[in-house]
């Protein structure tokens, strides 16, 4: 337990050094920020609108940044330090493969959510301050939930990430292939989705086919965002899983599904793989 | 009892068979120098020692345990390892770095200083890893295997990138280690500085056993001859030595068995136009070349 303990704080420890920390805090407390002040700028006004409009907004952005800056993050993990030599080294060490890429991968975790934490804290403290319409007890609620969830996608990425990490030989690769990874869950899936719904002209399997959004760990999370508030209407595309109601519970755990399962393969596959 | 013990390991990769046959017993104390050319299976060997593979057959034991064992653990504290081309972490200083290291064996902090201290690192000790040379990264990576104390160190081209006087007090930091206890195997390219310091020689080709014993033993073995170059002009050897030598522009090059020499040199000497004698002694180099071509040979044949 001691080591995992010192890899995760070196990681950590990493993170705060290579700015990483800095960098994601500040990306986020910006776009939230600045999504709930200019959110209703389309509609001929600035000024802060309602949280939950902002909070809705936030979340069909996150969807694109949270992923890909996980997936930075990490993308190198294993196969960075395998490249620096460090890997063969650590493996003659007092140290199972699991208990380092457990420790790594916690490093990562918390520098993601202490990261998350800070950037959207300070974007609600700055919105509980300035706008006359959304009070601190308004704000905390809703807030920590999408801070949690937020957290959620950012290690089911981490997590991803770990498996692109552990089954490559070189960073390059695991570089592409995280880019191809978000690619396909950020752009390529909902598109996928929407190009078969129009090309079977709606004619689909209602009951079911809704279900295929739980097949993507960033529609899970907007999903569960959308269907917190309770006045925010299914639009566009998220309005396929009308038919299914999930239930928050549900949402909730085929994230954590989503995350436990790379995790999992991560460990297995770094077990099995050649040094 | 016996610190290594290699019986009949083979060790064999999708396509390459990289161990074929190897036997391996290492004393407490000793210092063996593993040689061959590259793929030969040195490094193989190492991590076999180390525990980081398993052999296809055969069996690998360290201090008497499977080092790729579920008792592997403990065993693991009284190892040093240092491979080749390591660059750790190039965003840490080197006092970092060695610090990590040291909590993962869990060793007191106290002993980093003093290992950079030793291999000769205190001034850059606050420096970040990515502004140090070579030599220095080798130097660290020493710092590091030497944590702990370890019963056995495994060093993998430790002198690689470091200057003649660094390689000295390396090799001297080597021999105070045996003098503590301590078990050594040392992998090197760069024969010539290492044959003083090792008891023991280990010579492999393509996986197998080629030559093993100590420096005396092997030029036994080998009975590769003794060269002398005289210097001198208008020289006449005594007929017996004629068919061994060879006339060159500054003297005359000749070439007897080791247990001729003094009897040669006795000759040489009475003769007065010889200016300078050169004596050379086979080394590990030629050692290892007598090895290397007798069994590329082989190999051809």
């Amino acid at each position: 337990m001691q080591a995992i303990f010192t890899v995760a704080n070196k990681e950590f420890h990493d993170g705060l050094r290579n700015r990483w920390v800095v960098a994601i805090s500040l990306i986020f407390a910006l776009l939230a920020t600045g999504l709930a002040y200019f959110g209703a700028a389309a509609s001929g006004q600035a000024g802060f609108t309602t949280l939950s409009s902002t909070l809705v907004s936030l979340a069909s952005l996150a969807v694109f940044i949270i992923p890909l800056i996980a997936l930075m993050l990490a993308y190198d993990a294993v196969v960075g330090e395998d490249e620096n030599g460090t890997l063969l080294l650590l493996m003659t060490y007092p140290l199972s493969r699991w208990q380092l890429i457990v420790g790594k991968m916690l490093g990562h975790w918390l520098i993601m959510a202490f990261s998350t934490i800070c950037g959207f804290g300070l974007s609600a403290i700055i919105i509980a301050v300035f706008s006359d319409t959304t009070s601190w007890s308004e704000l905390l609620g809703p807030y920590s939930f999408f801070i949690i969830c937020a957290i959620l996608l950012g290690w089911i990425f981490i997590a991803i990430a770990y498996v692109i990490s552990a089954c490559v030989s070189e960073k390059s690769k695991a570089a592409g292939i995280a880019l191809i990874v978000w690619f396909i869950f950020v752009l390529m899936f909902d598109l996928s989705l929407l190009g078969l719904l129009v090309s079977t002209e709606g004619n689909v399997n209602a009951q079911l086919f809704p279900y295929l959004l739980l097949l993507n760990p960033t529609d899970i999370f907007r999903l569960l965002i959308i269907g917190f508030f309770a006045d925010q209407q299914l639009s566009g595309f998220m309005s396929i899983a009308q038919y299914a109601h999930f239930s928050t519970p549900l949402l909730f755990a085929s994230l954590v599904i989503w995350f436990i399962t790379p995790v999992l393969l991560a460990i297995s596959l770094f077990n099995k793989r050649k040094l | 009892m016996s610190i290594v013990e290699l019986s009949n390991v083979e060790k064999h990769y999708q396509n390459v068979h990289a161990l074929k046959q190897l036997n391996l017993s290492l004393n407490q104390g000793e210092i063996l120098g593993l040689f061959g050319h590259n793929g030969a299976g040195k490094t193989t060997t190492i991590k076999l020692i180390l525990g980081l593979i398993k052999p296809s057959a055969g069996q690998v034991q360290v201090f008497g345990e499977d080092p790729a064992g579920d008792n592997a653990y403990h065993l693991r504290r009284q190892l040093g390892f240092l491979q080749e081309n390591v660059s750790f972490y190039q965003q840490l200083t080197g006092l970092e770095v060695v610090s990590y290291f040291a909590k993962l064996k869990g060793c007191d902090k106290k002993q980093c200083g003093e290992l950079l201290e030793q291999v000769g690192l205190s001034h850059a000790a606050k420096r970040r890893v990515k502004t140090y040379s070579k030599g220095m990264r080798q130097r660290l990576g020493l710092a590091q295997a030497l944590l702990g104390e370890p019963k056995l160190l495994l060093l993998d081209e430790p002198t690689v990138g470091l200057d003649p006087i660094a390689t000295q007090d390396f090799y001297q930091s080597i021999a105070q280690l045996k003098a503590q206890g301590s078990t050594v195997i040392l992998c090197s390219h760069m024969l010539a500085g290492v044959e003083k310091y090792i008891d023991r020689a280990l010579i492999l080709g393509q996986g197998k056993l080629l030559a093993e014993g100590s420096l005396k033993q092997l030029r036994q073995q080998t009975d590769l001859p003794v060269s002398l170059h005289i210097y001198g002009s208008n020289i006449t050897l005594p007929k017996q030595l004629q068919d061994k030598a060879t006339t060159q522009d500054d003297g005359i090059h000749l070439q007897v068995s080791p247990q001729q020499k003094m009897a040669t040199l006795r000759q040489i000497m009475m003769l007065s136009e010889v200016d300078n004698i050169d004596l050379h002694m086979p080394s590990l180099d030629d050692i290892y070349m007598h090895y290397m071509t007798d069994f590329q040979q082989k190999e051809h044949r």
